[in-house]
């Protein structure tokens, strides 16, 4: 259960981000849409605990993110390629993640068979960098990273954005098992609304920072969404 | 066109984020380059009759140009290790109605007018003049002069095509020495041979417009390569090569420390900006020899503990002060993963740490100097690693300047500029002070010990300091994530 409570942050005198109350439960699948500037990625970072709140707080399982550093064993998450280190492969960045999440190198070896598909054999065992792999290689590896370790948060800004329409339908599947299979909260964020409602079961709508609707996916999802965005 | 590229620079040079933050050590360096100016000019009027006291029988001029091989190869060293090549994010430029090859011809131009080429001047000119009021063929002197300001571009050019080649520079670093030694041991005047090319330019000053070729030459093909390099995939082509990772397994002794000390020697080796560091370890290593093997200093013993802080300590100085700046790339990352941040911190200092051993049992072969002088060292290790590597790691909560590791720009091959130096100042001249008031005031030995003592103190405070620069880490987490955002 993720709990956000009188959640705000200025900058300044701008606010860019007034959430007074918004509760997700624990397995559910979670999707974040709002135009540029709507307040996605600092809702994020805030809940990562980059960004300090203005007022309020995140708490995450019963850990409130910027009090204690606890949240991290079980919240994994790739918000943009900043999350990568540049000069390793993406095995030694698999390595070091899996390192870091309780995971020795066997582990890491067996988790990452299931993604041979995932990966098109074109990250896994290839002598390059990651900084040299393309955008949409970029992100498979930064998703893949996040989901190690078996966290129970799994928090995923634009997941969708520059992958191929191929990964486009394998995420969704990946997504899909995730909350079904297991006892995993996923929080996305996307621009794409069909991919969203899609995946999620709850979307929540962020203009200007304040939420300005909260919806339970249904078939008319997808229209209600697009008739709102279509000004 | 150019006033466009020029109020470009200004912007860059001002709106960088770092601007703030670096003023205080601008200025500083602008001190040292006043200072460097003045030596430079003061040299340049009394050489003339320093040298005439010193050698009556010989031509000053003469002199001068026996000398000139060592000042060129050693100017091209310098620039190979100092000079920052003008870097202009030309990326966006690409694509806009200007003509590539004035965004080159731009980008050399702005080259040639680097303090580098300027600084030399200062003593060529005044030089010149004293030597033309002495009574020296005008013309041939003017022909020296401009022989001179041509071959300090020709230097400016010539370290812009060789600067992605490290074994040009251990060519440049034998070429010193090789020159030396056999004028040494009086097989060949190499020196003096190339000096008396420079006595036939005074002879016949139409001669210097061979470096007026040179340099057209050097600027020819560097304008041929960088045109050809202004492209993306130009400047993306260079980085696809295959990559060979070492096996570091044998690392995984260090327990948990591992994956970080793993990390940080990739990040050493894979990347152009730290790579220039490990150079940095060579020289600084090799420091001593500028100061042992000179009577001058023989008393002055002081100078073991500067030579001792810096030739163990090279690393631990380049490496630890842009701790965590190295990471910027990922620091969001780092820090929402599941770590405690202590243990972070302890990679880089166990790496320092290493590094101060390893560089002190290197050196050990100083002790042909004496015994004094690797007791003292011994003892600088100790304040390396008790005193120092904690300063240093408490000095990185104050970065907050964001490195591009992957900078794959053609032209950003150094990144190292001489403000490193300048912050290593305060970690040297503090043991340097104390011990040189104690060994005066009571003696050496007892000097020795104090800056051992203040090392072993530092080391058995360890873990309270580390708690204590963790806690600093920690609060100033949140604005080093920000700043680590900005682009310079």
């Amino acid at each position: 259960m993720i709990e956000t409570t009188q959640l705000s942050k200025k900058y300044g005198k701008v606010e860019v981000l007034n959430i007074a109350s918004l509760e997700i439960p624990t397995g559910q699948s979670f999707g974040l849409v709002g135009n540029n500037g709507a307040g996605k990625t600092t809702y994020f970072n805030m809940l990562l605990d980059l960004i300090r709140p203005t007022t309020g707080s995140i708490t995450n399982h019963d850990i409130v993110v910027n009090q204690s550093e606890a949240w991290k064993n079980f919240t994994g998450s790739f918000i943009d390629e900043s999350f990568l280190i540049g000069y390793l492969t993406p095995d030694e960045y698999f390595d070091f993640i899996g390192d870091l999440r309780g995971m020795n190198k066997a582990d890491v070896k067996l988790f990452l068979t299931q993604f041979g598909e995932f990966f098109n054999e074109e990250v896994l065992g290839k002598k390059k960098y990651l900084r040299d792999l393309s955008k949409g290689n970029q992100k498979k590896v930064g998703i893949v990273a996040a989901i190690m370790g078996n966290p129970q948060v799994i928090v995923l800004d634009e997941p969708f954005a520059n992958l191929d329409p191929t990964t486009q339908i394998r995420l969704k599947k990946l997504l899909k098992t995730l909350t079904t299979d297991k006892d995993v909260t996923v929080l996305v964020s996307s621009h794409d609304l069909s991919h969203v409602t899609e995946v999620c079961e709850r979307i929540v709508v962020l203009d200007k920072g304040l939420v300005v609707k909260d919806i339970t996916t249904s078939r008319e999802t997808l229209k209600e969404l697009e008739s709102y965005f279509a000004v | 066109m150019i006033s466009h590229f020029l109020k470009l620079e200004w912007k860059q040079f001002f709106r960088s984020s770092s601007f703030s933050k670096s003023i205080g050590a601008k200025i500083l360096i602008g001190f040292l380059g006043l200072y460097f100016t003045g030596c430079f000019l003061l040299i340049g009027i009394g050489a003339y009759w320093i040298l005439k006291k010193q050698f009556p029988e010989q031509d000053p001029l003469a002199l001068v140009n026996s000398f000139l091989m060592y000042v060129i190869v050693a100017d091209l060293i310098f620039r190979y290790l100092m000079q920052k090549l003008p870097v202009m994010n030309i990326k966006p430029l690409l694509v806009l109605p200007i003509q590539k090859s004035k965004i080159v011809h731009f980008i050399l131009t702005k080259s040639s007018c680097s303090f580098f080429n300027i600084l030399g001047l200062f003593f060529y000119v005044p030089f010149s003049v004293v030597l033309i009021t002495q009574g020296y063929n005008l013309a041939g002197i003017l022909g020296w002069l401009a022989s001179m300001i041509l071959i300090i571009q020709s230097v400016n050019f010539f370290n812009f095509l060789v600067n992605k080649n490290t074994s040009v520079l251990v060519g440049l670093l034998l070429l010193l020495i090789f020159g030396y030694f056999i004028q040494y041991f009086n097989w060949f005047d190499l020196p003096g041979f190339i000096g008396n090319g420079f006595d036939a330019v005074y002879q016949s000053p139409i001669l210097c417009l061979l470096f007026l070729v040179m340099l057209i030459g050097l600027y020819m093909v560097n304008f041929k390569q960088l045109r050809n390099e202004v492209y993306l995939d130009a400047l993306i082509s260079e980085q696809t090569k295959e990559i060979n990772s070492a096996d570091l397994s044998f690392l995984e002794k260090l327990g948990d420390l591992a994956p970080f000390i793993k990390n940080d020697l990739r990040l050493i080796w894979r990347n152009k900006r730290t790579k220039s560091s490990v150079w940095m370890i060579a020289m600084g290593l090799l420091y001593g020899l500028f100061f042992y093997p000179n009577p001058m200093y023989a008393d002055m013993e002081f100078i073991y503990v500067f030579v001792g802080i810096f030739s163990t300590g090279t690393l631990l100085i380049n490496f630890g002060q842009f701790i965590p700046a190295w990471d910027s790339g990922y620091f969001n990352m780092l820090m929402s993963q599941n770590f405690k941040y202590e243990r972070y911190l302890k990679s880089k200092f166990t790496i320092m740490a290493i590094s101060v051993v390893a560089l002190f049992v290197l050196g050990i072969p100083y002790i042909y100097f004496g015994w004094k002088v690797l007791l003292v060292h011994f003892a600088a290790m100790i304040y390396n690693l008790g005193v120092n590597t904690h300063v240093i790691l408490l000095g990185g909560t104050f970065n907050r300047k964001r490195i591009n590791l992957d900078e794959k720009a053609a032209f950003n091959f150094q990144g190292t500029g001489a403000v490193q130096w300048i912050i290593g100042i305060p970690l040297m001249i503090l043991p340097m002070a104390i011990f040189g008031l104690i060994n005066w005031l009571i003696g050496f030995e007892i000097a020795t010990a104090t800056i051992a003592v203040m090392g072993f103190i530092g080391i058995a405070l360890h873990k309270k300091f580390m708690a204590a620069i963790t806690k600093k880490y920690i609060t100033n987490k949140y604005v080093m994530i920000h700043a680590f955002k900005q682009e310079n």
